[in-house]
């Protein structure tokens, strides 16, 4: 056999400690931020912070605002956006015969997830703060986020019921089921996997989105005293309130304590996406 | 086999009449479209409504005025509206931030797609999941404590809060994006393309680079586009880093992208200033646009070959 060549040997040699290089850079990288966010922020993380509004006569900073802030929003653009994205989805894979139809909603799709978060804000600040009045709100923060998330979910409902297998269909539909009850009883159970992987996704943009949410939800920290009058009012999630105590504030300990926690969420939602992401595959 | 379905479908088994069922799935369908065609809705809804909102300052300041004024004194007594320094700041930044970025996400996909052991792809793919899901302000927060003070110490400036912070920040943000798509798209090389290679008598790394690189090029073009629509498009990160105010881009100097320039006055802005807010609103929506085309054409041409 030919011997290589000392230049096709260091070719070889100096590519391949680029690529470990920068694979490793790439880990160290999130090691470090994960580190540095926990090493700063867990310290910070107390009860009193957990459980308490701001105040400003104790001078103490509190989050739980935005905390229930970050769940209403969350459950409420899940709400909506369930019947929504799946509807979609439905008809993208199941209904749809004219191609043209099925290229412009997939089309309007990809547009939409790639519009900037601040456009989304500015567009829903314009629309549902001011021209119907709702000023800074949930709701009005709700409805942007679904707009928001709506690609995502259509993307991957899409997907997991295309991998549901044509047999299924067709022994639903041999038995002599209609259209809509082979699509509840045959396709829809056997892709549910894939459908909740993709409302993990969504929850993970709406915990971390803050562009969008400062100009509609706006970025009060007051607990309001029942569902409606939150819904109607103005209130910041976590991300929201991490930055305007950094920014505005320069308080930078209650920054990294909000940044810890977004963290630990983000990593539990990446664990639980993958336990979904498991059983779709078995 | 379509018939016998029909055939069985149509036998009685259902409890409702020919009729009320068909009704009924025909309402399913239309009900099932409506679900469709609202994301065509809300894409019709925001063009239109960025235009229509957009259009009015540009056409009270003029357009050239607009867009090649290097000086945006939005406040002063006799105010001025030129976004230059803004379309610049965000060209500049984000192509700073693909120059950083892309290498190192690009190897990284090699490295992941075709050199890493399962064990090892799994611990890559993993982290780069987490670096995507990390929330931007997040990001912000790290670049503003430690980007941000590393870079005035290290070239002696008074504030570190720079186009260069934002850079690194921004890079760092685009590296997920560029590595998970490249590697989907080398993934998808067909293996024979490899292995005649490799029989040929190349060795590894020349395969991966001279036959799968090539291979899987607008794959890896589309995760650049990608990274430059995320890269131009955020925010908050870039706020946090960025000092924020209004210079002709530099390296080492304060600087306001076009994302920031909407978002860090519109709190308190009113009449034209608010309005021209819009209007750079409508340009960043453009340029989104471009990159939304040339992404669109890329992954078809990824799909063809």
């Amino acid at each position: 056999m030919e011997q290589k060549s000392k230049r096709r040997v260091l070719y070889d040699r100096t590519l391949r400690a680029l690529l470990w290089f920068c694979a490793a850079l790439t880990c160290l990288l999130l090691a470090f931020l994960i580190g540095y966010i926990f090493v700063n922020g867990i310290p910070h993380i107390t009860w009193q912070l957990l459980s308490t509004e701001p105040s400003f006569r104790s001078d103490t900073i509190g989050i739980l605002p935005n905390i229930v802030n970050t769940l209403c929003l969350i459950l409420g653009t899940l709400l909506i956006v369930l019947p929504l994205g799946a509807g979609a989805a439905v008809y993208l894979t199941e209904y749809a015969k004219n191609r043209r139809v099925v290229a412009a909603i997939e089309f309007a799709a990809e547009t939409l997830s790639g519009i900037p978060s601040i456009l989304f804000g500015l567009v829903g600040m314009l629309f549902f703060c001011e021209v119907l009045g709702w000023g800074g709100s949930i709701r009005a923060g709700i409805l942007t986020m679904t707009i928001m998330v709506l690609p995502t979910i259509i993307r991957t409902t899409q997907e997991s019921l295309k991998s549901v297998p044509q047999s299924y269909r067709e022994a639903s539909l041999g038995l002599g089921s209609g259209k809509w009850h082979m699509i509840r009883t045959a396709v829809l159970p056997s892709s549910v996997e894939g459908i909740v992987t993709g409302y993990i996704l969504a929850i993970g943009r709406i915990l971390g989105e803050s562009a969008a949410l400062l100009f509609t939800a706006g970025s009060a920290s007051i607990l309001s005293a029942n569902l409606l009058q939150t819904l109607s009012s103005s209130g910041g999630t976590l991300s929201v309130a991490l930055y305007m105590y950094v920014s505005e504030r320069g308080e930078l300990e209650v920054g990294f304590a909000i940044a810890a926690i977004l963290m630990m969420l983000a990593l539990l939602l990446n664990l639980s996406a993958k336990v979904a992401g498991k059983k779709l595959k078995r | 086999m379509k018939r016998i379905l029909k055939g069985n479908g149509q036998n009685g088994l259902a409890p409702k009449t020919k009729g009320t069922r068909a009704a009924f799935e025909t309402g399913m369908n239309l009900l099932f479209f409506l679900c469709g065609a609202v994301a065509v809705l809300f894409v019709l809804f925001i063009s239109i409504y960025l235009i229509v909102s957009g259009l009015p300052a540009i056409r009270e300041i003029g357009l050239a005025e607009f867009l090649f004024g290097d000086t945006w004194k939005s406040t002063g007594k006799e105010p001025q509206f030129g976004i230059l320094p803004f379309i610049l700041t965000s060209v500049y930044g984000t192509a700073g931030a693909i120059v950083v970025g892309v290498p190192i996400g690009f190897l990284t996909a090699v490295f992941l797609s075709k050199l890493a052991g399962p064990r090892v792809a799994a611990i890559i793919r993993t982290a780069v999941e987490l670096l995507s899901g990390i929330p931007s302000v997040v990001y912000g927060l790290i670049g503003m404590t430690v980007l941000v003070p590393a870079i005035r110490t290290a070239f002696h400036l008074a504030s570190g809060a720079t186009l260069l912070a934002a850079i690194v920040v921004l890079a760092i943000m685009v590296l997920p994006y560029i590595i998970s798509v490249s590697e989907t798209a080398l993934s998808a090389v067909p293996k024979e393309y490899e292995e005649a290679s490799l029989a040929l008598g190349a060795t590894e790394i020349e395969t991966y680079f001279r036959v799968s690189v090539p291979a899987a090029s607008s794959g890896i073009a589309a995760s650049v586009v990608l990274g430059v629509g995320r890269a131009i498009g955020e925010a908050m990160a870039v706020m946090m880093v960025a000092g924020n105010v209004a210079n002709m881009p530099s390296l080492l100097q304060s600087v306001r992208f076009l994302t920031t320039a909407v978002a860090s006055e519109m709190s308190y802005s009113s009449g034209l200033q608010r309005q021209a807010l819009f209007s750079i609103a409508l340009v960043l929506f453009l340029f989104i646009m471009l990159i939304n085309a040339a992404l669109a054409v890329l992954l078809k041409k990824g799909k063809k070959s």
